[in-house]
């Protein structure tokens, strides 16, 4: 009763997608307003805790290869501290602000487990470009949260980090199990489906 | 007896740039969402079924696209936008 591999990849895009907006807002009102209900504070670090804790179910049941299933625990472990860093800042048990940098140690991580689990090249199929294309734009992004680290009421940082976890969610809807990229597609990749 | 009629006047002040960029995230991801549905009917299972199981019928992408949209548009945008244009 498992669910295919891409639509666990759409449900995934559907939380960075709600993530992505949260954070989006944020950066346009400012982080007063945004945390001025305690709610809607701790919502977006939550809901990346959360990521964290359901990429442990996709690491189990969904991976059929060992580099595949250490990406995947990568992705769920720096999700976690991430999120984790994040309450723990706004909750006040944190204070030091190098826990800041959990946010881009995690794109930096997932970024390079994305690149070096993906074995075949951008053109293989779409699933493969769309590893290509996730891990740089994580490793790119990465530079976002890293520049909030330093300057943490930068819009400009906040709405990038934004726009690269939309970017993200984008890219994982795209995702098919077998599907061609560009109109191309290796013959060892399988026969496409709608 | 003399009587007094007291006019309220409600002052509508206009939104700012911000609260309004904040209130069309919402609808714009609401309207990406239709959109794809538009361009790539093929996604939405459930109009055209064949023959596929459970998850192929619950997990519909445009739709999924939509209901962010909603719930941001529902739950998170009018609090935010209250704050942002409270003194």
């Amino acid at each position: 009763m498992t669910p295919p591999a891409e639509h666990v990849h759409w449900l995934f895009a559907t939380g960075f997608l709600l993530l992505g907006l949260c954070l989006l807002a944020r950066g346009i009102v400012g982080e007063d307003v945004w945390c001025r209900r305690a709610w809607r504070a701790y919502l977006w670090p939550s809901l990346l805790f959360g990521l964290g804790v359901l990429m442990w179910p996709v690491m189990v049941f969904f991976t059929n290869s060992t580099i595949h299933m250490v990406a995947h625990g990568a992705w769920a472990q720096t999700m976690m501290l991430a999120g984790a860093a994040e309450l723990g800042l706004l909750r006040g048990k944190l204070h030091h602000a190098a826990w800041r940098l959990a946010m881009p140690f995690a794109l930096v991580v997932s970024g390079t487990a994305l690149l070096v689990h993906e074995q075949n090249g951008w053109l293989f199929s779409r699933a493969a470009f769309l590893h290509h294309l996730l891990g740089w734009s994580a490793l790119v992004g990465a530079l976002f949260p890293l520049l909030a680290a330093v300057r943490p009421r930068s819009r400009f940082a906040a709405s990038g980090l934004a726009l690269t976890l939309l970017v993200i969610a984008v890219m994982l809807y795209s995702d098919r199990d077998v599907a061609p990229i560009f109109g191309h597609l290796s013959a060892l990749a399988g026969e496409a489906h709608r | 007896m003399s009587t007094q009629l007291i006019f309220e006047r409600v002052a509508v002040r206009p939104r700012s740039a911000r609260a309004r960029m904040v209130a069309a995230l919402g609808p714009l991801t609401m309207l990406g969402g239709v959109a794809w549905a538009f361009l790539q009917p093929y996604r939405l299972t459930l109009l055209h079924p064949h023959g596929e199981g459970f998850w192929w019928l619950l997990v519909e992408p445009p739709v999924l696209a939509v209901g962010v949209g909603v719930a941001f548009a529902l739950l998170i945008a009018p609090g935010l936008i209250e704050d942002l244009e409270e003194p």
